[in-house]
């Protein structure tokens, strides 16, 4: 047997493998494969960022003058409150949720998420919130106006008194959208924790599976607060308790610290799954192993336990004591302690790297500077008198956007990218990627940089209408705008034609390390099936001789044999 | 070692099932999560009831604690009975664990049978200012729960009807034993915070 040429595991796995599907109606229909719900999930989110970057540019169109001309007021309302909920609930958390059933299964070599069917429900729950909260629009009254953060007591005001009202759906599209995002946390997080391959301990675990780990952590934990507070919100919007209301014995406040409690952690729950794409790619274009990769793992559970104890700093002006005012002081300016050390490891990555810049690169360098420029901006608004000073301005605005958008959804389109020929089989023209990160950057920054400025000279937010002196800062902000609904062309025809006529991608287009790149592309619906690989190292060992995996050939012939 | 070494086939009887473990892991992460919503719950009581200016509705002087008392003492019982009928099982006892889980059931019913009782014959409703909001809030998402259990438990008995089914594992007994081990402690919590504090 040792003397002949032909491995038996080569035989043993059947050619083509069996179910390495190949038929487009899957994505159409409810199915438990990871890989196909991920997609569903990816497309699905991309439709609504859309559906938000539209409401957006209505809002910029009307900001670009001081008066309110383009929409009635209460319209403009809907349109900003409706905009930060379609970009959170149905293009964030979905969109990183499709990654991780893309990413996770793959990347620990587990055939499947640990709840297949869970998965799909928790999938097939966006699509049911989604119709809700579009449902609002036509409703008596229009869609909810009390902003993304829905505060009482504008949020239970119900002056034309019907029961099915825009505040209403949206309450309801948010408690569903926690259920879904609860399945997906219970979900991946067993998956992280019981299926990886064998040899794989924690700390030779890829980052991103950290960093999604810490996430879906932060969902578990602060969530269902926020589940909580909504109930309690839609009682006393619909059934006439009084938990929020100051006339029977309520407190308006209480409301602010259950939304808080979850909502700035969830500012985590988006931010840190990007730390873990920053980690993949900056390693695989720079050549260079990931810098204090320990560290740069602790950092995520580090991050995860600090913003569950800052979120009152959203709260320092609406009646905090001043002792809870130093306390969060504090414990927000800790928090850039790990995400400083995390900066730190992928400057050092880069230092003297081998720099390719394709688009996922480019992306990701947006991306990283952009966030430090955000977190600048945080540690700003963390100290308790430049908050009270700026609160509420569009200085508060540019901040969130400039983490939000310019750094995490940077991210989320260098991971499309990176991973665009592993999962669909077919490369994506570099030109049309970065003719899209030139417009995107550009776009945004644009955009937010300006309204820094705006806000500091006291330019209040959520106000259909301005003072003239403000003008400036708005044009070019709304130019930019509409540069970014620009770039949304290149992108789609990027994804949709790079997917129907692309040339064919290999299993490692990038040379990369990591338990993705050694299956075919696109993977076979069990991944590895029996053949999980026994893992030796951490995958960040460029340049090192350090395989990541035993008889890695092997799995490199397999992939390119299928 | 060759693969005829007993200690190596041990893991491939019947018994080892590769998912089970899985979803005792996944029930588990839930109840954590979940409780989560009742902390909320009781820290959003807690705060009104030390900071409320008008606690106690106009009319309305406590709350009556001899059946909350009683009905307590019967769900915590049955928290000791679920446990032996999961002894039962695990001696491969089936009849003893389902007549033991079928008590279970049968004290769980008289717990939202007293429940029912008790809101019946209460003078406030959940529009009586906080206090009735955090009151029916609280008592009615636990009943929730309580009855969640109990058709839980139902179903449990009812694979215990299925040939073989236990003999592969008893993870869903596990499960929804935890689980009403789970509902049974935060009904003690919020008897203290909701019948014993109003004392003092």
């Amino acid at each position: 047997m040792t003397s002949t040429n032909f491995d038996p595991r080569i035989l043993k796995a059947p050619h083509p493998v069996p179910g390495a599907p190949d038929n487009w109606k899957r994505f159409f229909s409810i199915n438990t494969d990871a890989k196909v719900i991920g997609i569903q999930y990816i497309a699905t989110s991309l439709l609504f960022l859309l559906v938000g970057g539209l409401l957006a540019m209505i809002v910029r169109g009307e900001l670009i003058t001081p008066e309110a001309d383009l929409v009635d007021p209460t319209v403009y309302n809907g349109l900003y409150t409706m905009h930060g909920t379609v970009m959170l609930f149905l293009f964030l958390f979905p969109v990183l949720n499709g990654l991780n059933n893309l990413l996770i299964p793959t990347m620990i070599g587990a055939p499947d998420m640990a709840f297949p069917k869970l998965n799909a429900a928790a999938f097939w729950l966006v699509p049911v919130f989604a119709v809700l909260l579009m449902a609002s629009f036509f409703v008596p009254g229009g869609p909810a106006q009390a902003g993304w953060w829905s505060y009482p007591p504008v949020s239970i005001q119900n002056p034309l008194g019907h029961f099915f009202n825009g505040q209403m759906l949206w309450l309801l599209a948010v408690a569903l959208s926690g259920i879904s995002s609860i399945f997906g946390a219970i979900n991946f997080v067993t998956t992280i924790i019981r299926m990886r391959a064998p040899g794989m301990g924690f700390f030779k675990m890829p980052l991103y599976c950290w960093t999604a780990w810490g996430a879906q952590t932060i969902q578990l934990i602060g969530l269902p607060a926020l589940t909580g507070g909504a109930i309690m919100l839609l009682f006393d919007l619909s059934f006439g308790t009084s938990f929020f209301k100051p006339e029977g014995g309520g407190d308006p406040v209480l409301y602010q610290h259950f939304f808080w409690f979850y909502s700035h952690p969830a500012v985590y729950v988006m931010v840190l799954p990007v730390f873990g794409i920053f980690s993949e790619v900056f390693t695989c274009y720079s050549r260079k192993p990931l810098f204090g990769y320990k560290f740069v793992a602790l950092a995520s559970f580090g991050i995860v336990f600090l913003s569950l104890i800052v979120w009152v700093h959203h709260m320092f002006y609406t009646g905090t004591p001043n002792w809870m005012r130093i306390l969060f002081m504090f414990t927000t300016m800790t928090i850039a302690v790990p995400t400083g050390v995390k900066v730190f490891a992928w400057v050092a990555t880069l230092w003297r790297g081998k720099l390719r810049l394709t688009t996922p690169m480019l992306f990701c360098l947006g991306g990283l500077v952009n966030f430090i420029f955000a977190g600048i901006t945080g540690v700003m608004l963390g100290t308790v008198p430049i908050d009270i000073h700026v609160g509420n301005t569009y200085f508060v605005v540019a901040h969130f956007h400039y983490v939000i958008f310019n750094a995490i959804v940077l991210g989320v389109f260098a991971a499309v990218y990176h991973w665009f020929p592993k999962f669909t089989g077919h490369m994506y023209y570099e030109g049309l990627g970065k003719l899209h990160f030139a417009l995107t950057f550009i776009g945004c920054t644009l955009n937010w940089l300006p309204l820094h400025w705006a806000g500091l000279l006291g330019m209040p937010r959520r106000v259909a209408s301005y003072d003239p002196e403000f003008a400036i800062w708005n044009v070019i902000a709304s130019v930019g705008a509409f540069l970014l609904g620009v770039a949304a062309i290149p992108f789609i025809l990027n994804m949709v034609s790079s997917w129907a006529r692309g040339p064919k991608a290999p299993p490692n287009p990038w040379g990369a390390i990591g338990l993705e790149w050694l299956l075919p592309s696109p993977p076979p619906a069990e991944n590895f099936e029996d053949d999980v690989p026994t893992v030796l190292n951490n995958p960040y060992g460029y340049g090192l001789d350090q395989p990541q995996v035993a008889d890695e050939a092997f799995y490199v012939r397999r992939a390119q044999e299928a | 070692m060759t693969s005829s070494d007993p200690s190596v086939q041990l893991d491939h009887t019947p018994g080892h099932i590769k998912h089970d473990g899985h979803n005792l892991t996944g029930f588990v992460i839930f109840l954590c999560s979940e409780s989560i919503i009742f902390l909320a719950f009781f820290a959003g009581f807690s705060l009104f009831k030390l900071t409320s200016p008008e606690w106690l509705p106009a009319g309305v002087d406590g709350l009556e604690v001899r059946m909350p008392l009683i009905n307590t003492i019967v769900l915590v019982s049955s928290s000791f009975v679920a446990y032996f009928a999961e002894r039962y099982l695990h001696k491969g006892n089936l009849w003893g664990f389902r007549i033991v889980w079928f008590i279970t059931m049968l004290m769980g019913a008289y717990f939202v049978y007293g429940q029912y009782v008790e809101w019946s014959n209460l003078k406030f409703g959940l529009d009586s200012g906080v206090f009735g909001g955090t009151f029916y809030l609280l008592t009615g998402f636990h009943g929730l729960h309580v009855i969640t259990g109990i058709g839980l438990m139902g179903l449990m008995l009812f694979h215990s009807f299925r040939p073989g089914n236990y003999e592969k594992g008893d993870m869903g007994v596990t499960s929804v034993s935890l689980f009403w081990h789970f509902v049974d402690v935060i009904w003690i919590i919020l008897f203290f915070l909701i019948y014993v504090w109003q004392r003092y």
